[in-house]
């Protein structure tokens, strides 16, 4: 067995050995059955080999399993209808461990070792930010799936991509407006004390002075904290909204906590379903977060309205009724990020197959068919709804989702529009060299 | 809010910190002072023992009580059952040696941390407290099961002081923290002493770990600051003194709760960490330990 | 003994050749995990001199190495200093830390010592984060491309080049081995092995050891910075995560493997904490249960780390 392969032995409905075969199987099958001309038309039908750098290990893990989930999902359904350029996708998986250090050492093991063609997939910023580099000077193509404001602040290099999710400081953008208008104007913000959190306060902070809100108060929370309460008190009495961002193994203490503190009559709350995914919203201590709201990627529960499409994106990749795995209904999945994932396979699908992708001699012009692009339509490739993408900072925009926790599940209460979150560009990649 | 209540919330807080934080120090230094050891593994033991609680919890349906008592109880248990195989088939051979004792029980770490995630899973789960009462105070809401962990625990500490001062397991003990040698020469098995005493250490982080879990849910990850905190309260309060160790848990507990009041909270962070180090560096003895090391 | 004899010079230089050769002869994975491996090295070399030769547990080394990285960087990042400066004030961040720290903690000893320098180094980790404005605490800074240049006698070498980059990670390496090789066989290191087998009597026999154990920790926080500060130009991030407690137990951990007190332990145990994580993450996504054995049984088997126990069984001679 080669080394590839053995990648592929995945427990939990990972990449098995055998639907790797099977694809592979099936297209070599297709080759020698006579007729078949989609085939024989390609140049060569050796797999599309595809580095996902996944958060299997430390703090990330809990995302880095559903990650892992839908990047199969995706990779069967496209390699079924037909693979890229008549090509199947091959994923090659390394734990990163969540580890800055290890990302850009995982970087370095695609490019040289896997010889993948391009390396895909993280999420936390951390280990986007400190292996950007390694992809630059390797020359491999880096997606990433990570809603940080890195990649669009210009800070990263030409190779860093990310067209499947929103970055944070459009999604921010996007909220203000509704809080300002629905819940209230003077606002605390209580976000974790680095630099996810200080973007969250930074991008928020204008958009909710541009509606005539005010930031009454920041309490910023230590990232080494497991407990919360003791913090609550520099929350003003006059305040109508708490904005609350954090994440981590923590969080479910933290709006334990929060209901423990305030009782019925406190503040609105707004949060960011990033505290929550991976969590059961009907957790113990849970029951006070009824009625408050969260920004959401994608809903979680499916929606009485909800498009074929996104049905069918759900049903691919298993989760039910409540965003939670058909397998096990414990096992909750972070549907508010996840389908990033998905959705960037499909641009990489789009733009390899604009630029007539053969192989790493044309990582290059794979960018710059990216970059090119402007506009996703919704739809089985894009289920989260329509995008824009702008080339210029290899960001994508997109509609976001406001939704109220009722009864033990959240229902979207807004949709934003596509423009509530665009922002000025502060850079050009496309000037960039490569 | 007003001065006094915060003063209040803050000390309360802080009060359910130390509580505990000094049961799973007495732990570590209970290890510390009759083993000579430093045993990294001590986080992981309190993860294990949150990780089960949730496990046990989830055995039974019911009133939340049920479950959490059979974790209380269980849970312990099994996590010193897994240091006492630990102590035997590794640290027993390595002959305590303190340098070779930490790579082991890094390894332990590792291996503990490992089988956490793959039969755990990576997320965060709460159990349920108990009892779920909140007591609404004119100022704030206080949640009644956190006062209930600060009594538990210092009815648990006291038990544990009980069983170190005046039964027979407790006297040999402490005669072999305070001279191996002369333990060994008036005929006391210091081999199964320490099994013992690792054991009950591995099994009092559990049961800290039992207690906090309804307020802080189990997570895989959730052994290292903990870890650090308790070796921090060990030595402050000084080696191998029971009533040091609870001393410095309080005074850790408590100082950076109330030093958050006046300053940033990372700032306080800081502040604290850097404080308590100082008193180390001009008592280097710790707060009650003896004047020579 | 006051100088190195002729067998561990020998082979100490070929180390170094083999090492040099091996820029040639890696694939080009291999070649860039070495250049990493060698950096770590050069900071568990560091880190040796307290622990192996003088005898202090130290828990807070990762603050020197981030105090290089730092140093390094943000002079980089804000100011936009070339690469010697900006090396020369991650040193000096290093050493001035090193110095404070070293003067404080040394007042305790044993336990007290490592908790004293794991409390300071999480201060350190606190204050990279509680300055994110410049430091953008966790998420850190991507060095930009031009700035990571090095200019040698005129020349200039682009950092971001995999052979430059190996040569200059093997250049400060070999600096490192062969200063500390000479380091502990002068008698300034022999001042500092003779403290960590008997404190007292060196006391008494009138020798300062404070002074030297300080030396010792100023040494070994300058070594520490050089291997941050060549991390933040070589590999171009920096970040608080290497600020945090786990980079200083990594050290600990390479040179117990390797060998305390050996001059090639550090490299040994560099490179093999790194090859069974690396090879077992390709197999198995439990590779830290892997991990976790492997320590165990290398504890348990060769207790005195690789190189020690290749002293202690077969070659007495072996620094």
């Amino acid at each position: 067995m080669n080394y590839k392969a053995k990648h592929q032995i995945k427990p939990d409905g990972g990449i098995t050995r055998r639907t790797a075969l099977k694809g592979l199987s099936t297209a070599a099958g297709l080759m020698a059955a006579p007729g078949f001309v989609r085939y024989a038309q390609a140049q060569s039908s050796e797999p599309i080999r595809i580095g996902f750098q996944c958060h299997r290990t430390g703090i990330g893990a809990a995302y880095g399993r559903w990650y892992e989930r839908v990047t199969s999902a995706a990779v069967k359904r496209i390699n079924d209808q037909g693979g890229v350029n008549g090509r199947p996708l091959e994923i090659v998986i390394e734990d990163d461990g969540t580890d800055a250090a290890r990302g850009s050492e995982v970087v370095a093991k695609f490019a040289n070792q896997h010889k993948v063609d391009l390396v895909y997939g993280t999420l936390f910023s951390h280990v986007v930010v400190a292996a950007a580099p390694m992809a630059g000077e390797l020359k491999i193509p880096y997606y990433v799936v990570s809603e940080g404001y890195h990649v669009a602040s210009g800070k990263m290099n030409r190779y860093c991509v990310q067209p499947g999710i929103t970055d944070v400081k459009a999604q921010v953008r996007s909220v203000a407006p509704w809080i300002a208008q629905n819940l209230g104007k003077r606002v605390t913000l209580v976000y974790p004390d680095y630099a996810f959190g200080h973007d969250h306060r930074d991008f928020f902070e204008p958009a909710i002075t541009a509606q005539g809100g005010e930031v009454i108060a920041k309490v910023p929370i230590p990232p080494t904290e497991t407990s919360f309460t003791r913090y609550f008190p520099q929350i003003p009495r006059d305040t109508d909204v708490i904005y609350h961002v954090m994440v981590g193994p923590a969080v479910l203490t933290f709006v334990k906590e929060l209901g423990e503190f305030f009782g019925t009559g406190g503040p609105q709350l707004f949060g960011f379903i990033d505290s929550l995914e991976a969590v059961d919203i009907n957790s113990p201590g849970l029951e006070f977060l009824d009625g408050s709201h969260f920004w959401e990627g994608m809903p979680r529960y499916a929606q009485p309205d909800i498009p074929r499409y996104a049905a069918s994106y759900r049903e691919t990749v298993g989760i039910d009724e409540n965003g939670a795995s058909v397998n096990d209904p414990n096992d909750v999945s972070t549907a508010g990020h996840m389908f990033g994932c998905w959705e960037t396979l499909y641009v990489i699908k789009a733009a390899m197959e604009a630029s007539g992708y053969r192989g790493p001699e044309d990582r290059a012009s794979l960018i710059e068919a990216t970059e090119a692009m402007t506009e996703f339509p919704a739809g089985n490739e894009h289920p989260q709804g329509a995008k824009i993408f702008n080339g210029q900072i290899h960001q994508v925009f997109a509609e976001q989702c406001i939704s109220q926790v009722n009864g033990g599940r959240l229902d979207v209460v807004h949709r934003t529009s596509i423009e509530d979150g665009m922002y000025e560009p502060e850079a050009d990649y496309t000037t960039m060299s490569f | 809010m007003a001065f006094g209540p915060y003063l209040l919330l803050a000390t309360l807080e802080g009060l359910v910190t130390s509580a505990v934080l000094a049961l799973m120090a007495l732990g570590l230094s209970l290890v510390f002072g009759v083993m000579r050891v430093v045993n990294v593994a001590h986080g992981e033991f309190y993860m294990l023992g949150a990780v089960l609680a949730w496990w046990f919890a989830s055995l039974v349906s019911g009133h939340p009580a049920i479950g959490f008592l059979l974790a209380l109880f269980a849970s312990p248990l099994i996590v010193a059952a897994v240091a006492f195989l630990a102590e035997r088939l590794v640290l027993r051979r390595l002959d305590y040696e303190p340098e070779a004792t930490i790579v082991a029980t890094i390894g332990l770490l590792y291996i503990i941390q490992q089988f956490a995630l793959t039969f755990y899973g990576p997320e965060a789960r709460p159990v349920e407290a108990p009892f779920d009462a909140r007591i609404a105070l004119p100022w704030f809401g206080y949640s009644a099961y956190k006062l209930a962990v600060i009594v538990v625990s210092v009815a648990l500490m006291l038990a544990t002081w009980l069983f170190l001062t005046r039964t027979r397991a407790g006297l040999i003990m402490r005669a072999t923290q305070s001279d191996r040698e002369m333990a060994q020469a008036f005929g006391i098995p210091v081999d199964r002493v320490y099994a013992g005493v690792f054991a009950l250490g591995a099994g009092l982080a559990a049961l800290a770990a039992v207690l906090i879990v309804p307020i802080r849910q189990a997570h895989y990850l959730m052994g290292l600051d903990p870890l650090l905190l308790s070796f921090i309260v060990v030595i402050i309060g000084g080696l191998g003194s029971l009533r040091g160790t609870v001393v410095a848990a309080i005074l850790i507990g408590l100082s950076d709760g109330i030093i958050s009041m006046f300053f940033s909270p990372t700032l306080a962070k800081m502040l604290a960490t850097f404080l308590v180090a100082l008193v180390l560096v001009f008592r280097p003895q710790g707060l009650f330990g003896a004047a020579s090391r | 003994m006051s100088r190195i004899d002729g067998k561990s010079l020998w082979l100490h230089w070929a180390v170094l050749i083999v090492l040099f050769a091996l820029n040639f002869l890696l694939p080009e994975y291999h070649r860039g995990v070495v250049t990493r491996v060698l950096l770590l090295a050069v900071f568990a070399m560091g880190y040796n001199l307290t622990f192996g030769y003088t005898g202090l547990l130290s828990l807070g080394h990762a603050m020197f190495f981030a105090a290089g990285l730092y140093g390094a960087g943000l002079t980089i990042y804000h100011l936009g200093w070339s690469v010697w400066p900006a090396f020369g004030a991650g040193l000096l961040a290093g050493i001035v830390l090193a110095v404070v720290v070293g003067f404080l903690a040394l007042r305790t000893a044993g336990v007290a010592f490592m908790i004293v320098t794991l409390m300071f180094s999480q201060v350190f980790y606190l204050t990279t984060l509680y300055f994110t404005t410049y430091t953008r605490g966790e998420e850190g800074l991507v060095l930009p491309v031009p700035a990571r240049t090095l200019t040698v006698a005129g020349a200039e070498f682009g950092l971001t080049d995999p052979g430059t980059r190996y040569m200059t990670a093997l250049a400060l390496f070999a600096v490192v081995l062969i200063a500390t090789a000479f380091l502990v066989r002068s008698s300034f290191g022999r001042t500092l092995l003779a403290i960590r087998e008997n404190e007292e009597r060196m006391r008494m026999l009138g020798y300062d050891v404070f002074a030297n154990k300080l030396a010792s920790m100023a040494i070994s926080g300058l070594i520490s910075a050089a291997a941050g500060a060549a991390y933040a130009v070589l590999f171009g991030y920096v970040g608080s995560g290497f600020a945090s407690i786990q980079y200083s137990i990594l050290p600990l951990l390479w040179v117990l493997l390797g060998g305390a007190a050996t001059t090639l332990g550090p490299l040994i145990g560099t490179l093999l904490t790194f090859y069974v994580i690396d090879t077992a993450s390709s197999y198995t996504s439990a590779y830290m249960l892997l991990l976790g054995i492997v320590l165990i049984l290398l504890i348990l088997y060769f207790p005195r780390g690789i190189a020690g126990t290749v002293r202690e069984r077969w070659l007495p001679w072996l620094p």
